[in-house]
């Protein structure tokens, strides 16, 4: 297995750029402005340096690798031709200030992304700022806040978030300057109305959910939460990271919320990456739209341009528009699904769920036995006698040539096991997937050594996170071994 | 059924029938009937792949991209590597997740690695952690993690600082709840006397950038001391690119560095994705936001890379995590990375000096046109900002007519235009004689 650092295939003189020779040497900086030191940087050429990254790909395992269960993180297939268009050298060489006379094209693109968002969210508007799912949070709770203040509302400063949310939500709130309460979830993770009453007052600015919730469940009773929310003054605030769901089924705007992320990474087939870029934009109801961030897109008479000038926004939360290769590639995915095959989505992406659920129910335990939507949450293995735990049965699964489903979360279960299969994967995949975890099951009887012991035949095995937390070596210089 | 998704209607009829159901609607029907959505998006019906490409290709082609950049301000036009398009293109990069799973996600670590290695080196500083958002972003964290770490909640911010960035540091302000007091430069550079009157132990830290918005290269050494007299911290801007070849931010003393790495292989894009980075020393490391990789072993006592001083972050701590941030920018991580080991050591100290060469010989010629004449006098690197006698719309006018991209206009008629390696004498020429003929 390849081993090396790119700093230890470093040997002087030798190189892998080329730049043409300056046509200009004359100037001379100041010595008090000059680095003061030299840099440790590796000297290698092309064909070793394509090489190394080459080998340190094929440690990685990703989509295109195999299945990858991970709940609540839609791992679905990315499209290649997503990949071509965020390329097109007309989109990817325009300089973001460029003035609109110039950069019609770009523009013009992020106004029909924007509108495509808000029709599949039935949200009046939808900003294509915000960098990521968390980074929408965050603004999405600063509008709620600037809808407070601008009623005068001084009083409200807390955040209902359920305990079976994603950790990001309690701490978004955090950021916005909230404080935070917890509602309980029933034991299928829907929100606790007796719960809900009793915390919603005129302290709480909203309430942060998903629908379906981190448990693959749709929340049946959102009319009741919404009255509940809504007569007390607050908004709701809805999580996007369970859209793909819901395509053409159900409507977070129909539904009541006022306020709603997206995840490009997950819903719209934006690749991960290894964990960003994606994007996270934001949408809102109509008497939210004046507080939306800046700068918002814009047609006036068939021409586009960018419009600062929005008395009661929240601010500027980015540089610039947004990460917006990753909206070329969620357009181009909306382009080549349509309003038909955006419905088929969802519709596939909750068989799979249940397909998955139903096969391998009799060995695993399901705690909520019913229909799910695209996810579903095992607690353990069905027989807890042999001591194998979840975490045994992730690492088994990456010897069995799969990525492990998300793992310990939600927090309402010991030994959650989070499975989201997504729409791009075939039966013959799932089918294979199951058998392995049946084959799990059985060896977790037999030989739970060997399920403690694995993974044998990844790139490395177990690794020491104890000793990385407690002797950080976070750079080559440092390191010790 | 559509391309990307593979059921066959045998498939689909098996699958019915182990779950036990009859038809699809059987899935949703607990939605309830107020909330359904029952009519159709008012989209297209899902497009092939030709016509797809036509569409896309008609909406990019109202851009004109036949333009000479002469305009940064944030966003510049350098040297891509062919390798960097090509590696990161490989799709075990590009379409894995987070490395949760450190035994099948060592290649990710361990660019992630590298990455520290190289911008701790870069600008001298102990921890990077492995990205941000971007640079505005990461001044936003900047001043969240100097008052988490002083307990204090006033934050000074020069206003040679990037508008953009100072501009998103004042809307986390207003929602976090800190103060952000922006003072005003002298001939375009910090003015650290100000400052220096200013700060007491009311203030958490003072934020500082090099080069700075004009492009001038500012020495931030006493700035940095006065804040560490009264127990506040300094965080400097910095652009990577120029980190090569002047002043390191560590030499500065400073204790937070952030900055945007865009100059480092990623493409102008019409604003991003970009690559926000952020370093600080050994002492606040746990104060730091975001993902940071770890040098550790395996079982079998192997080296391998993992994800660590995870107690900081929201997916444990919730909302007591210094941050929200999770994930982000990774894939650009890795650009960034192959960048960095692609120019080495020779590459990146030359790449940056032709900036700086570039730049001063266009100023040069600039100002010696009578309508034109120099703004700062401090030394700069590859920006600079000139004022014109003749009003700013017609230069645009002139400029955009021939194929140049003119500097951005930052009112009053002065202009900061930005050279890097990729403009040629001929380019500049250019330039020089349009401006010329005004």
């Amino acid at each position: 297995m390849y081993n090396k650092l790119i700093f230890e295939l470093s040997q002087p003189t030798k190189l892998a750029y080329s730049l043409p020779k300056s046509f200009i040497n004359d100037y001379q900086m100041d010595s008090s402005l000059k680095r003061e030191s030299e840099l440790v940087f590796p000297e290698v050429s092309e064909p070793e340096l394509v090489r190394h990254y080459t080998n340190l790909s094929n440690k990685n395992f990703g989509v295109d690798t195999g299945f990858y269960p991970l709940g609540s993180c839609t791992m679905k297939y990315n499209p290649k031709i997503n990949e071509a268009m965020a390329t097109h050298p007309w989109l990817v060489n325009m300089h973001p200030l460029a003035s609109k006379e110039v950069s019609q094209g770009s523009l013009e693109l992020m106004y029909n992304l924007e509108r495509a968002l808000s029709e599949i969210t039935g949200m009046a508007k939808v900003s294509l700022n915000p960098f990521a799912g968390s980074h929408g949070e965050l603004i999405g709770l600063m509008i709620m806040k600037a809808y407070h203040q601008k009623n005068g509302d001084l009083k409200r400063t807390k955040i209902i978030v359920p305990d079976s949310a994603h950790g990001t939500n309690p701490a978004s709130a955090t950021v916005a300057g909230y404080d935070v309460a917890v509602v309980t979830s029933n034991l299928d993770g829907t929100v606790n109305i007796e719960s809900l009453k009793e915390t919603m007052d005129d302290t709480v600015a909203g309430i942060m959910l998903t629908n379906p919730n981190t448990l693959g469940i749709y929340e049946t009773e959102i009319e009741e939460i919404k009255t509940i929310v809504k007569d007390n003054g607050g908004l709701l605030y809805y999580d996007g990271a369970n859209t793909n769901a819901i395509l053409g089924k159900s409507r977070p705007g129909d539904m009541g919320f006022d306020i709603i992320h997206l995840n490009l990474h997950k819903t719209f087939s934006t690749p991960h990456g290894g964990g960003g870029p994606g994007s996270g934009p934001v949408g809102v109801l109509a008497h939210l739209t004046e507080f939306l961030p800046v700068p918002e897109v814009v047609k006036t008479a068939g021409r586009f341009e960018l419009n600062y000038n929005l008395p009661n926004s929240i601010g500027q939360i980015s540089g610039f528009y947004g990460n917006y290769s990753i909206l070329i590639r969620a357009y181009t995915y909306i382009l080549c699904m349509g309003k038909n095959g955006l419905t088929e989505v969802s519709e596939n992406a909750v068989l799979n769920a249940n397909y998955v659920m139903a096969r391998l129910k009799d060995y695993y335990l399901l705690p909520i036995d019913k229909f799910c939507k695209h996810e579903f949450v095992f607690d353990g293995l069905i027989d807890k006698s042999t001591g194998v735990t979840t975490l045994d049965v992730a690492k088994r699964l990456l010897d069995l040539g799969f990525h492990a489903p998300t793992i310990y979360f939600p927090l309402n279960f010991k030994e959650s096991m989070m499975i989201e299969p997504t729409e791009t994967e075939s039966k013959a995949t799932l089918d294979s997937f199951i058998d392995a975890m049946i084959q799990i099951a059985k060896e977790a009887k037999e030989d739970p050594e060997l399920l403690k012991n694995s993974p044998l035949n990844t790139p490395v095995r177990r690794v020491d996170e104890a000793t990385a937390a407690r002797d950080p070596q976070l750079r080559w210089v440092d390191r010790t071994y | 059924m559509h391309r990307y998704i593979p059921h066959t209607k045998k498939d689909t009829e098996e699958m019915f029938s182990a779950i036990g159901i009859e038809s699809i609607d059987e899935l949703f029907a607990d939605i309830p009937e107020n909330v359904r959505f029952k009519g159709e998006y008012d989209l297209v019906r899902s497009l092939c792949d030709v016509e797809v490409t036509e569409e896309i290709d008609k909406i990019a082609k109202k851009n004109r991209i036949d333009m000479i950049p002469f305009i940064g301000a944030g966003a510049y036009d350098h040297y891509i590597p062919s390798t960097i398009q090509y590696l990161t293109s490989r799709s075990e990069f590009a379409t894995a997740y987070t490395p949760y799973q450190p035994e099948v996600a060592q290649g990710t670590l361990q660019y992630i690695y590298e990455f520290q290695s190289l911008m701790t080196n870069l600008c001298n500083m102990d921890v990077s952690n492995a990205s941000m958002y971007d640079a505005s972003t990461a001044l936003a964290e900047a001043c969240m993690m100097m008052n988490n770490a002083t307990k204090r909640n006033k934050v000074i911010i020069s206003d040679t600082v990037s508008p953009n960035y100072v501009k998103v540091a004042q809307t986390y302000g207003k929602f976090r709840g800190f103060e952000v007091i922006v003072v005003p430069s002298k001939d375009g550079t910090t003015d650290a006397e100000k400052i220096k009157l200013m700060l007491d132990k009311t203030v958490s830290g003072v934020i500082t950038q090099t080069p700075n918005f004009y492009g001038i290269i500012e020495n931030s050494t006493a700035i940095s001391e006065a804040c560490h007299e009264v127990k506040a911290l300094s965080t400097i801007v910095v652009n990577p690119l120029a980190q090569a070849v002047v002043k390191s931010a560590g030499s500065m003393q400073s204790d937070i560095v952030v900055g945007d790495a865009q100059p480092l292989g990623i493409p102008l894009s019409f604003g991003g994705a970009y690559l926000g980075f952020m370093l600080t020393t050994k002492k606040l490391m746990r104060k730091l936001p975001g993902r940071i990789c770890g040098l550790t072993k395996d079982i079998d006592g192997n080296r391998a890379f993992v994800l660590t001083l995870q107690a900081r972050e929201q997916h444990i701590r919730r909302e007591k995590a210094n941050s929200n941030i999770c994930s982000n920018q990774s894939l650009n991580v890795l650009a960034a990375t192959i960048f960095l080991t692609t120019l080495g050591k020779v590459g990146l100290i030359d790449m940056a000096d032709q900036n700086y060469q570039k730049a001063h010989y266009a100023l040069d010629k600039i100002v010696t046109l009578d309508k034109f004449e120099r703004v700062y006098e401090a030394d700069f690197f590859n920006e600079f900002v000139v004022k014109s006698k003749i009003d700013y719309a017609v230069i645009k006018e002139k400029l955009e007519k021939n194929n140049i991209l003119p500097g951005l206009h930052l009112g009053d008629n002065k202009i900061l235009f930005c050279v890097t390696e990729k403009r040629s004498a001929t380019q500049i020429d250019k330039l020089f004689s349009l401006l010329g003929e005004l």
